[in-house]
């Protein structure tokens, strides 16, 4: 079965030629499966393993460790509210049970609607413009109940700017390709660094 | 740099100096110089991580003690240590009560209770109590991981030596650390099991009871079992084992270091297959076939059975006996058996290898390399069989060798094989033409040849295929001893002792000692009162004899030749055509249900003996268990039916055996009994180079396909139809049933969809089998496991035949 589509495949091939080691192409190309579904699917993490030559298991490990590689499907908004220690004592706790009244859903799970994911986070290095959240990632400060509201309704209508989740930017970066380090071969190696040494850490 | 790195290095430990290499861990140093820092995730045949923290001790470089990882800091001259300071007994309470803050303490009930280094080493190194109040993590109680091994994630202490293992030593990075922080655990992905053929030493180096075996699972406590040190002869690797048993009932094999041959570790098959030794299916008396009523075989006294095997060898004379098998055997028990056809019978038809391996004068007669050698030679050059699927631990070693290591492995053949991920070559020739490939290659200018002839060689030879005789690879040999004088060999043959039985002489044509038969020993005419003359018959020349009509009885000494000869119908014919089939072996096989008397064998566990590996070393192998029913070792069978042939072999105990087998084997001279059983030499001893001359024939060129046939090719796969695999009940639905492998292209030719059934014809046989598109397949070739339950490729081949083609065709 086929995860990524045709003009994805193109780009994920592009991607994995910038580097010297296929399997350095993994997080990117999580990104972009992310990009396409939303959320990593199983299936996207067994072609990702086909694609940089590796097995499904090392990409479920990298994938599980950052927080935001979702595993599973999530609203497209995505909103994170800070809960470490400035945005608690400035009030994150009400602005989370407001939240979860508003949305009618606990901290951690998606509306029946899949507009919206709501999460609890750990601190987003805004610790002056507390209590603060992050919808997909863009931040807002300061939020009150009052703004919170605001923000879910604009983020109901069409006329706000933040893309669905898994998009990481509404421009593509290209990378022209004589700037693609690719596939050294063996021999043209004389000072390799140790990550490309076959005898270093990285077999 | 330096004008010179210094050799040694010295560090003081606890106040005395000790030596060190440079750029060896710390840890590394102190296990040698015998002083214990406690570690869970250190392994001295894996990298070094420093995951678990258990090995912190106090390092003092010129700045003042300080806590370090030994496992992760190099030592140093002048390095002062301290493993019992007040600070490392805190560190070590501290990371204790730590590791025990979510594992539970369901000791009583775990398989590794008694011999868990979690346990040890918490009440040697521990605080005695814990602050820890609240609840523990959970997870779901063991999840099977694989069809071998289940995973209890409570109890992991994330050491990271399973997945280590999985991904540096095995190759199979099936099993990963998953999600972070409190939530890390192992796990594999959904659907895709840990299915490595090394799955089983993932469980050995567990140092908690996270990782547990299924088939020992909830079988014995570690108290319970008694263990001893013997060889493994699974396969012909030899790998040392300590094999435990429990109320006389093999429970559980283990992995024993030894440098030089698997450093520890073992494949599945061979720790797991125990289970078919306690099987309620072994023989465990004789049987002898009726000769009225419906011809059944029936259960009879040893007496009767071995008279009236004793009487159908007799009456067949010398030359209408034939002799299959002894690869099972031990040295002793061939040796027996090596001087019982050539004193006694006269014959000379005797031959341990059923036309799968290779010559054996070429097994003999080439130069010689150990497994060591092929791990330091600058070039391993396999042409042979997937190492993977035939020699597991030898795959291993070499994937070590290759990846750690600075050897360059380069393999020739025709098919996709488990040694590409680490070779530095893959070159795909066409089906039994790798010399031909070779000749080429090393007439080029490729910097390869230059490689291949100016660096040390280690070639490991067999058999690529089933379906191609001994022939392809005889030419191999020829081209690499005409063009390569330096290169040395390793065989690839599979059988357990294969090796053994050849230096005993169970070979047409060689005695004991590797030496001819035209050339024996004084001392061996001393011990053996008749010699026959001629050459006798190999497997094929015995089978084909026996088909027509020139062979009365077959002594099948633990063969099967209906599924492991490469052509079945020659065995069907000859099997069903000799006047009397003698089977001695420890299951009914299907060749042994052919049969007119069987012998009930002793197996492995239950005899004491030596055994032989491919490189030519002797170990011991020791009885741990007392047989089933009665059940008699080879060597005795031997002794009673010469015997009864009104012969005598002299032999009363396998101990002197073994001293005749060293008076007149001109190899195993010097290799005395004492040295043998000495615990000094559990590594093996090697046996001395043979000094047969070999005269190599010319290459043939193989004979061409034809355009509409597609070239067989067969090898054998780990879990196959094998006996022991099919009696071991956690293993034998391992093995996948047969499946045709042909490339896209030559199916899309025929119109056949993948996955549907073709008629596969053949000049032996027509039959249905499923085809399936693979492009790792090379064009106008088909791939047919050999011995797969449900039916092998066994039935196709033509054993007369260089190389085998088969046709397919819609139904």
């Amino acid at each position: 079965m086929k995860f990524f589509t045709d003009e994805n495949l193109l780009l994920a091939e592009e991607i994995i030629g910038r580097y010297p080691k296929p399997r350095s192409a993994m997080i990117p190309l999580l990104h972009l499966a992310q990009e396409q579904e939303g959320w990593v699917t199983d299936e996207a993490m067994a072609e990702i393993a086909e694609l940089v030559g590796t097995t499904s298991a090392e990409v479920l490990g990298t994938c599980s460790f950052y927080e935001m590689f979702k595993r599973h499907p999530v609203g497209k908004y995505v909103i994170n509210i800070c809960t470490t220690m400035s945005c608690a004592l400035m009030g994150a706790g009400d602005l989370m049970k407001h939240a979860e009244l508003r949305l009618g859903v606990k901290s951690g799970s998606t509306t029946a609607d899949g507009m919206f994911t709501l999460e609890g986070a750990e601190c987003q290095a805004a610790c002056t413009e507390a209590p603060c959240l992050q919808v997909n990632y863009r931040h807002q400060y300061k939020v009150t109940a009052n703004q919170f509201d605001a923000l879910v309704e604009e983020l109901g209508s069409s006329d706000h700017e933040v893309p669905e989740h898994g998009v990481l930017s509404q421009v593509r970066q290209h990378i022209p390709e004589d700037r693609f380090v690719g596939v050294v071969p063996p021999e043209d190696v004389t000072t390799a660094p140790v990550w490309l040494n076959d005898n270093g850490s990285d077999q | 740099m330096s004008d010179q790195a210094p050799s040694e290095v010295t560090v003081t430990v606890n106040g005395t100096e000790i030596e060190a290499q440079p750029g060896e861990m710390l840890i590394a140093a102190t296990d040698r110089a015998g002083i214990h820092i406690p570690r869970f995730c250190y392994h001295e045949r894996m990298s070094s991580v420093g995951m678990c923290r258990m090995c912190l001790v106090d390092v003092d470089t010129g700045r003042g003690p300080m806590l370090q990882p030994s496992c992760m800091v190099p030592v140093a001259d002048g390095m002062v240590v301290d493993t019992e300071s007040d600070d490392t007994k805190r560190a070590q309470e501290g990371i204790l009560e730590f590791l025990l803050v979510n594992h539970p303490l369901d000791c009583p009930v775990c398989d590794k209770g008694g011999e868990c280094p979690l346990q040890d080493q918490t009440i040697a190194y521990g605080p005695g109590e814990s602050r820890f109040v609240e609840e523990k993590r959970h997870f779901e109680k063991p999840i099977p991981i694989s069809d071998l091994v289940h995973l209890d994630r409570e109890r992991c202490i994330l050491c990271d030596r399973c997945t280590r293992f999985a991904d540096e030593i095995a190759g199979d990075p099936l099993i990963q650390f998953t999600e972070r922080g409190n939530s890390t655990q192992v796990l594999t992905f959904p659907d895709e099991p840990f299915s490595s053929y090394f799955s089983g030493n993932t469980v050995q180096i567990c140092p908690v009871g996270a990782l547990t075996a299924a088939p020992y699972r909830f079988k014995a406590r570690p108290w319970d079992l008694e263990e001893t040190e013997s060889t493994c002869t699974t396969c012909s690797m030899g790998c040392r084992i300590s094999v435990q048993s429990s109320r006389n009932e093999l429970v559980r094999y283990l992995g024993v270091d030894v440098e030089s041959v698997n450093h520890g570790w073992l494949c599945d098959k061979g720790r797991f297959n125990f289970e078919a030794i306690n099987s309620d299916e072994r023989l465990t008396v004789p049987l002898v076939r009726d000769q009225e009523n419906q011809r059944q075989l029936l259960g009879t006294d040893w007496g009767s059975a071995l008279a009236a095997a004793a009487e159908a060898i007799g009456q067949a004379g010398p030359q209408g006996v034939g002799i299959i098998g002894g690869s099972r055997l031990t040295n002793e028990d061939a040796y027996a058996w090596s001087k019982m056809a050539r004193s006694v019978i006269g014959t000379d038809n005797i031959d341990a290898q059923l036309d799968d391996g290779l010559p054996a004068e070429l097994v003999l007669g080439l130069p010689p390399a150990t497994i060591a050698d092929a791990c330091e030679a600058d070039t391993v050059l396999i042409v042979g069989p997937d190492l993977k699927e035939e020699l597991a631990i030898l795959h291993l070693r070499l994937r070590g060798a290759a990846t750690r290591g600075r050897t360059k492995v380069v393999q020739i053949g025709p098919t996709a094989t488990g040694s590409e991920s680490y070779a530095q070559h893959s070159i795909r020739c066409q089906a039994g033409e790798a010399a031909k490939t070779l000749t080429e290659l090393l007439s080029s200018s490729d910097p390869l040849a230059q490689q291949l002839r100016d660096g040390s060689v280690v070639t490991i030879l067999g058999r690529a295929s089933m379906a191609e005789s001994a022939d392809p690879a005889i030419s191999v040999a020829a081209v690499i001893r005409a063009e390569l004088p330096h290169a040395t060999f390793l065989s690839a043959l599979r059988r357990g002792n294969v090796r053994g039985a050849l230096d005993m002489g169970l070979a047409p044509g060689f005695l004991p000692g590797r030496v001819r038969i035209d050339n024996p020993s004084q001392a061996l005419l001393q011990k053996w009162t008749d010699i026959p003359k001629e050459q006798g018959l190999g497997t094929t020349e015995m089978l084909q004899a026996a088909a027509a009509g020139k062979i009365e009885t077959l002594v099948l000494l633990g063969a099967d030749p209906l599924c492991d000869f490469p052509d079945r119908n020659l065995a069907a014919e000859a099997i069903q055509k000799v006047k009397t089939v003698v089977a001695i072996d420890n299951f009914v096989t299907s060749s042994v249900a052919q049969a007119d008397i069987v012998l009930p064998a002793t197996a492995y566990g239950e005899q004491n003996g030596t055994t032989t590996n491919i490189e030519g070393r002797v170990s011991r192998v020791i009885q741990k268990i007392t047989p089933p029913g009665s059940t008699r070792d080879d060597w005795m069978i031997a002794t009673e039916l010469a015997w009864r042939l009104g012969g005598d072999l002299g032999l009363t105990s396998k101990d002197e055996i073994w001293r005749e087998i060293e008076q007149v084997a001109p190899s195993h001279t010097g290799i005395t009994l004492e040295r043998v059983t000495s615990d000094e030499t559990h590594e093996g001893i090697l046996v001395q180079q043979s000094s047969i001359d070999l005269t190599l024939p010319i290459p043939q060129d193989t004979p061409i396909a034809d355009g509409y046939g597609l070239r067989l090719i067969s090898g054998r796969k780990l879990w196959d139809g094998a006996t022991a695999t099919a009696h071991s009940p956690s293993l034998q639905h391992l093995a996948e049933p047969p499946t045709l492998k042909v490339h896209p292209n030559d199916l899309q030719r025929l119109g056949i969809p993948s996955g549907s059934e073709v008629r596969v014809i053949s000049t032996r046989a027509t039959e249905n089998l499923t085809a399936v598109a693979d492009s790792n397949i090379q064009r106008g070739t088909a791939v047919l496991p050999f011995n797969q339950p449900g039916g092998g490729a066994n039935r196709f081949i033509d054993a007369t035949a260089t190389i085998n083609d088969i046709r397919i065709e819609t139904l």
